[in-house]
């Protein structure tokens, strides 16, 4: 009697599922060298940019994708796909705003990220990247003022060449992985920013990611230095026209933290997932990797995961400076049909290094979630500490939980420190919370609210609220 | 207010409530006494609409309307109060945000807005001191860790909060030491009042020697074999059942 059935939920709509109907210009579909001269040309970029590129499509053509996450994907046909996209006419990035297409505007004011800066939220500075290219960019006049870049990276490469040439591929090497060296060959935009010494950058900085055009595929590529001293507080978030097909995106971020500097990098992830029959959604295969050089840095990646068909995403720590700090913190949410393998690498290079893991996995509807992480400590890496916490939260009874925590130590005065528990929402607490007046979707997220409340709270305030809905809505639909 | 009419009820395929009648009027208070297995408890769940409790026949009205076809929340919402005998946790859900997350269900479903932050924490310090409840309770997670005596003054706290019309106490007693015991009781008796019914199901007598019940029912088998005054718990607690 009265048992809560599926039938008295209906799914709420993926809310940033629409098309913007503006004229794209795209380079013809495939994977090829005249490909990447084309976007490099686009791009107006300089001869030695267009030879790395070159160098990393040379690599490509004998690497094959990797297949060993706990995913079924469908093949990719790497020559069917657009590699470059942009609105028609985009041959320059607008100077001001006032000269930006009100359609793209108008794009973004829809996601709830208004780019009028009398509009915007006090306190954050915005990227906006709508297919292949930055459209716009706020409070950069400002930021510069105290030395702070933070511009697209096809800017960065014309008018800080020296940074990005230094940087580039320093932290994620060209022959990393197939797509970290697919996104070298054809990445086309992204963020830039660095922050110079002893600076403390005063607003967050955020990149939104779009993607528009149909069959193309988006390959960020995103570099934040943050020098001696310094500190930056970044947030990415995510999202896509629903569509049958599956959309490619496969970003390398880059993060490098010099003596004594602090790296907070947040994502709140939010792709097209598919429908509720696993049909379409984004494949979502990204690298994320950031170098705690210098001594006493820090590096904290912080990531609510609930869009993409498949997430596939390890953001990790290398931990290079003696008494560096790593941090991952993750919310990874499935539900439907959607796959997730997402962890960290904490690989303790410096002595005294010390690294933390807060996973929290939840599963629903016919989902599988994969926690897989690599905790390393190297021979060098004296005193080095890492504290791992796994949990995952099953809803429903056809979903998947694995948790693949691996670790490596040659050094003999190290620490590891583990914890995993595996848990499921009982009906006895839907019950109790509904004998109080909620109503079983309302119970439902107050109880994984509270399982992953200790990641909400590392978000950068103005996005925890938002982030506590997103994981309410992503598993509407899944109390059975 | 409440009407139980021939209420037949079987879990697990096993029937424990047969022929059940009882009607309470408004602002009385009634006291349910039974052995163990004689279906205290499952009335208890029943009228909560507690999952898997299946009602094979019989009508339950509270306040003119069918309680049956309600959803548990709905029941809640109507003013139906349900004090747990073992209170479930919720780990990682802070005891403030919890309550006022279920404060402001009942504000919405009257059609009012959320209760300001401010006034809230004024609200629940009074009557958290009336309990004898520390306010760094309430930054604990939900009943998680609680000793036996917190969870249900949590209980009697929500009670209050939530201002509900009829109140079902199951065996809110147990794991209350003496001081406890008096401590909750009054706070009990602050609530009782000419609109609001209770329904205490309980052991033992002690507790009813603090609420005084206007009628005690006895159970056994599922229904109620004799009714009476206060006095009938007495005599029950000095003879027995048999």
């Amino acid at each position: 009697m009265n048992k809560v059935s599926k039938d008295n939920f209906t799914q709420e709509k993926y809310k940033y599922g629409f098309v913007t109907e503006i004229e794209s210009e795209k380079i013809p579909k495939g994977l090829n060298e005249e490909v990447i001269r084309l976007i490099s040309k686009k791009k107006n970029e300089p001869e030695w940019m267009l030879d790395w590129r070159l160098s990393a499509f040379k690599r490509l053509e004998n690497m094959s994708v990797p297949k060993w996450a706990k995913a079924e994907i469908d093949e990719i046909d790497f020559q069917d796909l657009y590699y470059y996209s942009s609105p028609k006419d985009f041959k320059e990035k607008p100077k001001s705003l006032d000269e930006v297409d009100p359609k793209l505007l108008e794009t973004y004011e829809k996601l709830g990220i208004p780019l009028k800066e009398q509009k915007v939220l006090a306190g954050v500075a915005v990227d906006a990247v709508f297919d292949s290219v930055s459209v716009a960019t706020t409070f950069k006049e400002k930021l510069n003022e105290i030395g702070v870049i933070f511009c697209p990276i096809s800017e960065a490469i014309q008018k800080h060449p020296e940074l990005v040439k230094k940087y580039i591929g320093s932290v994620i090497p060209v022959t990393d992985h197939f797509y970290a060296t697919l996104n070298s060959a054809v990445f086309s935009d992204g963020s830039f920013v660095y922050i110079p010494k002893g600076v403390k950058c005063p607003m967050e900085l955020s990149t939104y990611f779009r993607i528009n055009a149909s069959e193309t595929g988006q390959f960020e590529r995103t570099l934040i230095i943050a020098d001696e001293g310094s500190y930056v507080s970044y947030l990415e978030g995510c999202t896509a026209p629903m569509r049958d097909e599956n959309q490619l995106h496969a970003a390398n971020v880059e993060l490098v933290a010099l003596d004594n500097a602090e790296i907070k990098y947040s994502t709140v992830q939010n792709w097209y997932p598919g429908d509720e029959n696993g049909k379409g959604g984004i494949y979502n295969f990204v690298t994320k990797r950031g170098l705690c050089k210098g001594k006493n840095s820090k590096i904290s990646w912080t990531q609510i995961e609930t869009g993409s068909a498949i997430t596939w995403k390890y953001p990790s720590c290398i931990l290079r400076g003696d008494n560096s700090t790593g941090e991952f913190y993750s919310v990874a949410i499935t539900n439907n049909y959607q796959q997730a393998d997402t962890g960290t690498k904490m690989i303790h290079l410096g002595k005294n290094t010390k690294s933390r893991i807060i996973s929290k996995g939840i599963s629903a509807g016919k989902s599988s979630n994969t926690y897989r992480g690599l905790v390393s400590f190297h021979k060098k890496a004296k005193n080095a500490k890492n504290f791992t916490q796994c949990d995952s939260l099953l809803v429903g009874s056809e979903c998947k939980a694995n948790t693949i925590p691996l670790t490596e130590n040659s050094s003999n005065s190290s620490s590891i420190e583990h914890e995993a528990t595996t848990s499921k929402i009982s009906d006895e607490q839907l019950f109790y919370c509904m004998q109080r007046g909620l109503d079983a979707e309302e119970a439902q997220s107050l109880i994984v609210n509270g399982f992953c409340k200790e990641v909400l709270q590392k978000l950068p305030m103005e996005f925890a609220v938002e982030a506590q809905k997103l994981v309410s809505i992503s598993l509407e639909g899944s109390v059975g | 207010m409440l009407e139980i009419k021939n209420l037949n009820v079987t879990v697990e395929e096993k029937q424990i409530l047969k022929n059940l009648n009882l009607n309470i009027g408004k602002g009385e208070v009634h006291a349910i006494m039974g052995p163990n297995g004689s279906g205290k408890s499952t009335i208890a769940h029943t009228l909560a609409g507690k999952p898997n409790y299946n009602v094979e026949s019989g009508e339950v009205n509270l306040n003119g309307e069918d309680l049956l076809s309600k959803d548990p929340y709905e029941r809640s919402l109507n003013g139906l109060f349900l004090a747990f005998q073992y209170p479930i946790e919720l780990p990682g859900v802070t005891n403030a945000s919890y309550l006022k997350q279920i404060v402001n269900a009942h504000r919405k479903s009257r059609k009012e807005t959320p209760i300001d932050a401010g006034e809230f924490l004024k609200i629940l310090k009074e009557k958290s001191k009336l309990l004898d409840i520390p306010m760094d309770m309430h930054s604990r997670f939900v009943n998680a860790g609680f000793s036996g005596g917190e969870k249900k003054k949590n209980e009697v706290l929500q009670m209050d909060l939530l201002d509900p019309s009829l109140i079902i106490m199951d065996e809110t007693d147990s794991g209350l030491d003496v001081d406890a015991l008096k401590t909750t009781a009054d706070a009990i008796n602050k609530l009782r009042n000419d609109e609001r019914s209770f329904i205490i199901i309980t052991h033992y007598l002690r507790l009813l020697e603090y609420i005084e019940p206007d009628y005690v029912h006895v159970f056994q088998n599922g229904s109620v074999i004799e009714t009476g005054d206060k006095t009938l718990a007495s005599r029950i607690d000095h003879e027995g059942y048999s």
